[in-house]
């Protein structure tokens, strides 16, 4: 049996924040997911955001941790080589009575420590060309940002596991045995991990996997959020966040530039009782088209290249969970962790590392932690005598592998050098973005294919697309039987 | 930085063409940059016949068709770059590329030809409702995998949109062994060429089902069934006609789309086909810049691809040796017509003129009128006119002497 100081469950945005905070010190930690890739649920499924703050009540954990969570993601994304723009948020109102609507959540903004400013029709529609014109009046919100998602949480493993965290793909945890000092963690796989602190941070399955242990007094009440992704078909569209005025079932349907220059719409937010599914409906998706033209009246659907949808963990507390199972201090629930959770990430991260582990094991830090992932290459950002540069070293900067999104070979084989490599074609799209253009991989998924069975040295037909058990070809016709 | 006379971006059909032509008008300095390993862009994957019925009076696959241009351009020694990926290009006519012996190279053209094809319609862009398994995958990319990589994408086959390309997979597919279940179309008509339908459905007794389409896919991680219903007049699904059919790979060709990113870039005006509005003389909006093939329009027939490319390098080269002023007049459709290639005519008018459209549905019986002012300066009865198959026609240049108005293009009764 393996044995670790702390084992943590789930690898999305608040394991991985946990697992990069625990590997400063001296501890031998495990993160383990069911999943065949690092944040392959909810934190590959959002809208995005690195929400201000401005909107949670006061004095909840959501409050708290999101604004936090906002004034860390500077260095975060600076350590960790993730895009991360500050386009600030406007929260508009289209309607007359929304007007003490935006002045309320000023006064909130306040409470919650948030810097905003309320503007008038013409001071929005100034900064935002293509707003419905009706607008009467916005809120400001400029530290709120837009970042990579899928990136935030592959490079905060990577980091993690570079300063010596084990990463377990494909461990699904079953069971859970409470022992003398510490816990005995099972697998579906069979394999058993033991440990002295245990972090749940499973998500969607987060009450699933508290119950393992004990009973808890809340339970996750899965709510789907449907969204269109538009090509990056022209700047300019939106240069802020918009938002329309939150209300009881969350913050609405938001128009939002990318940091890839996509342009993203969504979510919708309806109850759902499997959370895997992931599905999408036509009725919810115009729905949201007909939300969302109602503050950006130009949107070009036409420009659509995909539709997705993400579950949140809406939890009964309302609130975000973060505390200790009712009877098993070491064993810590992070439960309901829904929007604004992905900016709260390297916040909750942080406390549950600083305020309670801190009091459960000895912390010693590592001589040799090193806050930084080696250095990703943003082709696109470097000048022609730079790339150039680099070219000469590495000839496969030169040899473009997607062409929607214009991704080098070099970039492909370099995700796959690291330390957290991809397994799938779907976890390449989700590190180098190859295969997220207006093709949708048409073109480069068999480059892609090809490199992932070198990589790994297996056939074509053992190549998976996404989760174990999910290869794209079936048989080689040329080979003979 | 480097200068070249003429730089063609795409060495597919429309590519090879218009090289060819630019040079045997005189041309010399022509670079072709082409992303893939070898020249000929999708045909190289299109191994059936029935190529090059127009061209050559034969039925060649898509290979052999592709290397007779092939040996063209290498007997002219016309240059060539492969897997040279162009990565931008200016107003100016600064085109940049990529690849791996040069680095990235900005080099200056005089005119460049646009022929970058087109890509497939993709699952995300319609949102097809339910999951999002593996084993929903494009014709074009099954056709890939089969045909260049010898691989079999699956054995229970949905395919979803009646476009060629789909029709032939369908026949391909099941010559490899696999079973195909049934084509489902939106539309009340197919959008595949009629002798593809007899030659691939019928001929296996697949069946094809219009006015249906896919209301749910169903699979977390696997596709493991489709559900397929009617549509009404509004396209909306009627309940109680569901089928289901279990399957491993539901097989998409419902469209393609003009793959002009490049031109998206610099503002070129583009029209409902999504690809440049243009002159007859295969000019975009933008000075110099010319566009051809399916990067402009889609086409069924490749004959017709390498017609529009060598009119194309007949543009850019008259416009390489000397660059004439002219006026234009705009190419007007009516209601019936999905659309028009050219756009414009330059005028005073010196070289006859092809007009190439599509209607928006079957027409039977009728004709098509071309006029100036009052003055019809075309007309042609067409017994049938379907949306899969172009129209082309073309007017000479004597009757267009003196226009100083649009031409207006209609379907009128005989
Ligand atoms: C529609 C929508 C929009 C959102 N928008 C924003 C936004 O704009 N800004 C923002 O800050 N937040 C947003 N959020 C919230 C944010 O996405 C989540 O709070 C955050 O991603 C949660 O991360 P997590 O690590 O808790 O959960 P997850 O990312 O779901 O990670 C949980 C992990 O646990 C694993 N797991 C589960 N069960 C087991 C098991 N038995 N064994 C092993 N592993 C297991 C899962 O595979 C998964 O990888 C949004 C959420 C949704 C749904
Ligand atoms: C599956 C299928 C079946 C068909 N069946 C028939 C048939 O039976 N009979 C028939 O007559 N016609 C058929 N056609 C139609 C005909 O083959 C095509 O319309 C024609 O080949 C298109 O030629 P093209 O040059 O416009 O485009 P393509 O052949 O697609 O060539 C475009 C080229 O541009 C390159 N390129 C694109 N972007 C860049 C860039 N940025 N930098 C460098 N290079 C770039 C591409 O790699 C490609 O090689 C079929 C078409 C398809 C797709």
């Amino acid at each position: 049996m393996k044995k670790f100081d702390v084992l943590i469950i789930g690898s999305g945005a608040v394991g991985a924040f946990v697992a990069r905070n625990l590997s400063k010190y001296q501890l031998d930690v495990a993160l383990l997911d069911k999943e065949n890739d690092v944040g392959n649920m909810t934190s590959m499924a959002n809208s995005a955001i690195v929400h201000s703050g401005y909107d949670p009540v006061p004095g909840t954990n959501k409050a708290k941790f999101n604004v936090l969570g906002n004034k860390m993601f500077d260095k975060i994304a600076d350590e960790l080589d993730v895009e991360f723009e500050r386009i600030g948020s406007l929260t508009v109102a289209i309607y007359e009575n929304q007007l003490p609507m935006l002045e309320d959540l000023a006064k909130r903004s306040e409470q919650n420590g948030v810097e905003v400013k309320l503007l008038n029709a013409e001071e929005v529609k100034k900064l935002e060309p293509n707003i419905n014109p009706e607008v009467k009046g916005a809120l400001l919100a400029p530290t709120a940002g837009i970042i990579n998602p899928f990136n935030l949480v592959v490079h905060a493993v990577e980091n993690a596991v570079d300063n010596g965290v084990n990463l377990f793909l494909n461990e699904e945890v079953v069971s859970i045995e409470t022992k003398e000092n510490g816990y005995v963690v099972r697998t579906r796989k069979g394999n058993e991990y033991e440990a002295k602190v245990v972090v749940n941070a499973a998500g969607l399955y987060s009450d699933k996997i508290a119950e393992l242990v004990e009973p808890v007094d809340w339970k996750i009440t899965p709510r789907k959020g449907q969204y269109y992704v538009l090509d990056h078909y022209k700047l300019g569209l939106v240069n802020h966040v918009i938002f329309p005025l939150p209300s009881e079932k969350g913050k609405g349907i938001l128009v939002s530039r990318t940091t890839s220059d996509d342009y993203i719409v969504g979510p919708s937010s309806e109850p759902v009782e499997d959370p895997s599914d992931l599905s999408t409906d036509s009725m919810t998706l115009a729905n949201v088209k007909n939300q969302a033209k109602d503050m950006v009246p130009g949107i070009p659907f036409n420009q659509a290249i995909r539709a997705f949808s993400g579950n949140r963990a809406t939890c009964t507390r309302h609130d975000f969970v973060i505390e200790s199972a009712p009877h098993h201090e070491t064993f810590i629930n992070l439960g309901g962790i829904e929007s604004p959770g992905l900016v709260s990430s390297p916040a909750i991260g942080e406390y549950v590392v600083e305020s309670m582990i801190r009091n459960m094991l000895p912390l010693k830090e590592k001589a040799n932690y090193n806050p930084r992932v080696r250095p990703y290459y943003h082709l696109k950002k470097m000048k022609l005598e730079e790339r150039n540069q680099l070219i000469k070293e590495n000839r496969d900067f030169g040899e473009m592998v997607c062409f929607c999104e214009q991704v080098s070979l070099g970039e492909v084989k370099d995700a796959l050098s690291r330390s957290v490599p991809p397994r799938s074609v779907k976890a390449m799209k989700k590190r180098v973005r190859a295969g997220f253009g207006k093709c949708q991989g048409g073109f480069c998924q068999p480059r892609i294919l090809e490199e992932l069975a070198k990589h790994y040295g297996l056939d074509w037909t053992e190549v998976n697309y996404d989760e174990e058990n999910t290869n794209i070809l079936k048989e080689n016709v040329k080979e003979l039987k | 930085m480097k200068q070249v006379d003429l730089v063609i971006i795409g060495g597919g059909s429309a590519g090879m063409a218009a090289a060819i032509q630019a040079y045997d008008e005189g041309i010399r300095d022509i670079l072709i940059l082409e992303k893939d390993a070898r020249l000929g862009g999708i045909l190289n994957q299109c191994i059936h016949n029935g190529f090059g019925l127009t061209e050559f009076k034969e039925e060649l696959s898509g290979p052999e068709y592709l290397q007779r241009f092939v040996d063209q351009v290498k007997e002219r020694g016309i240059k060539f770059k492969l897997q040279s990926f162009v990565l931008n290009i200016t107003k100016d006519k600064v085109i940049t590329y990529s690849n791996a012996e040069e680095g990235v190279v900005e080099i200056q053209a005089k005119a460049i030809v646009m022929a970058t094809g087109c890509y497939e319609r993709s699952a995300g862009a319609i949102q097809i409702p339910g999951d999002r398994p593996k084993g929903v995958i494009t014709a074009g990319t099954a056709q890939k995998y089969l045909n260049i990589n010898g691989y079999l994408v699956g054995k229970r086959v949905v395919i979803l949109g009646s476009g060629d390309i789909g029709l032939i997979m369908a026949r391909r597919m099941t010559l490899e062994g696999a079973k195909v279940l049934c084509v489902c179309e939106l539309m009340p008509y197919s959008n595949g060429l009629q002798r593809n339908i007899a030659q691939c459905l019928n001929d296996f007794n697949i069946p094809l089902y219009l006015s249906h389409s896919i209301s749910k896919i169903v699979g977390k991680e696997k596709l493991e069934k489709v559900v397929v219903s009617q549509v009404d007049e509004k396209f909306q699904f009627i309940p109680g006609t569901e089928m289901e059919f279990e399957c491993d790979t539901l097989m998409l060709s419902i469209g393609l789309i003009p793959y002009v990113s490049l031109l998206n870039n610099i503002d070129c005006p583009t029209s409902s086909t999504r690809g440049a509005i243009v002159y007859d003389n295969m000019e975009t909006m933008i000075d110099g810049i010319f566009a051809c093939g399916n990067c402009l329009h889609v086409h069924d027939v490749v004959d017709f691809v390498t017609i529009e490319g060598r009119n194309a390098g007949h543009g850019a080269a008259q416009y390489i040796k000397e660059k004439e002023e002219h006026g234009s007049l705009k190419i007007e459709v009516d209601p019936n017509l999905a659309y028009v290639v050219p756009q414009f005519v330059r005028t005073p008018v010196k070289e006859d003129l092809t007009l190439k459209f599509r209607v928006r549905k079957e027409i039977r019986d009728k004709k098509v009128v071309v006029r100036h002012k009052d003055e019809v300066v075309f007309s042609q009865v067409k017994l049938v006119m379907i949306p899969s198959e172009m129209v082309i026609l073309t007017i000479k240049k004597e009757k267009l002497q003196d226009i100083t108005e649009p031409l207006k293009v209609s379907v009128e009764d005989r």
